[in-house]
């Protein structure tokens, strides 16, 4: 019925994890967010005090949702790169594959020329793991094996039972 | 879509609420705000013009509680009613894992409610989202208005499919729980079907 859904396993989190970890690190940021498209965070790393993330996913899924309608306005496929500058922080926003959405947080430690080169790679890297998940995925739903199968409709119910 | 994270044991639900401009969209994502315990909800974002009509969304995230040792959580978006912000719309329907779909009760707005319907079911479409199988509910908000249509009306013309439906009056916050536990749990019993 929908596009397979994201189904995220421990082991590949925690590739993602290594790979975002390692970037915080080479890009000298302040923090690092893997959102899907759908707004919803899959993975965070930096030092992310006073980051309120889950309005950090919707927002940034809203606005490449918004740019990437631009950009059709005008003929291209995509803006794949955004970048926002503040006066403290600044943003780099890149699209990584069909669905992940890469988001650097970075103040004047470190520079765009940075961060950028850094997020080629690591962009690359987390396109091949989302690739591995998304193949995984399917699979699984052909072969039906969900923990959510096994739920019940008093499972259901007791979740509203006040 | 849901995200089914194994990590964090958690899962992610995406839910819009739909209808025509001032239908209380907005209002309902407000009352859950403010009657949801603060350790099971998150801020509440309204991206809205200085009248305070919605310009993009609003977006609550929400815990619900535990199924099977999984956390559940919804993601409650609205989209702009009025006409002209489709192509928004269109991008807030993306991945969405269940509908609500708020109609103005007042028989001034019926021509409007029919309207949005339509509206939904051409941007569902369009991304290969059928209505009938997308968990749905209908809420007739506004009841409390004099100029408030029957409700046989209301189901006659809205409701054909015989979707589950609800009475509400979103400022003073009736009917909007029933509403939204209807939906999440539309939603949670298509995830069950979905693993078998
Ligand atoms: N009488 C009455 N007024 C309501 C009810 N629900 C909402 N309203 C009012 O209707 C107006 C519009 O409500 P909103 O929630 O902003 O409407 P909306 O659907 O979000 O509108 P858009 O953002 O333009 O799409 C507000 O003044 C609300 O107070 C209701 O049940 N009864
Ligand atoms: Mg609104």
């Amino acid at each position: 019925m929908f596009e397979t859904q994201l189904v995220m396993h421990e082991e590949d989190f925690q590739k993602i994890l290594v790979v975002i970890q390692r970037l915080v690190r080479d890009a000298n940021s302040k923090g690092i967010f893997v959102v899907d498209k759908n707004g919803q965070l899959i993975s965070e790393a930096g030092e992310l005090e006073g980051i309120d993330s889950t309005s950090l996913a919707s927002l940034t899924a809203g606005c490449i949702a918004a740019t990437g309608g631009l950009a059709k306005i005008v003929g291209e496929e995509e803006f794949p790169i955004h970048f926002h500058q503040g006066q403290r922080d600044n943003l780099h926003i890149t699209l990584v594959g069909s669905r992940i959405i890469l988001v650097v947080v970075f103040d004047e430690r470190s520079s765009l020329g940075l961060v950028r080169l850094r997020v080629k790679k690591a962009g690359a890297e987390l396109a091949r793991i989302f690739e591995d998940i998304e193949q995984k995925a399917k699979l699984e739903a052909a072969s039906g094996s969900s923990p959510f199968a096994e739920i019940t409709d008093d499972d259901i119910d007791n979740l509203f039972s006040d | 879509m849901s995200f089914i994270n194994y990590s964090s044991r958690e899962i992610n639900c995406k839910i819009v609420f739909y209808g025509p401009g001032l239908c209380g969209k907005t209002t309902n994502l407000q009352h859950i705000y403010a009657k949801t315990n603060p350790d099971l909800k998150g801020k509440m974002i309204s991206l809205a013009t200085e009248t305070e009509r919605t310009l993009f969304f609003d977006f609550l995230p929400l815990a619900l509680g535990q199924i099977r040792g999984f956390k559940t959580r919804f993601h409650l978006y609205t989209v702009p009613g009025q006409v002209f912000y489709d192509a928004s719309r269109k991008l807030i329907l993306k991945g969405v894992d269940g509908v609500v779909f708020v109609a103005d009760s007042q028989i001034e707005r019926m021509e409007a409610n029919i309207e949005s319907l339509e509206n939904l079911q051409i941007n569902l479409k369009e991304q290969g989202y059928e209505l009938d199988k997308v968990p749905y509910v209908i809420q007739y908000n506004k009841r409390d208005l004099p100029n408030a249509a029957s409700l046989d009306e209301m189901r006659r013309v809205l409701n054909p499919m015989r979707a589950p439906d609800f009475e509400a009056c979103a400022t003073v916050g009736k009917g909007v729980f029933e509403t939204l536990k209807a939906v999440a749990k539309g939603v949670l019993t298509d995830l069950k079907k979905m693993g078998r």
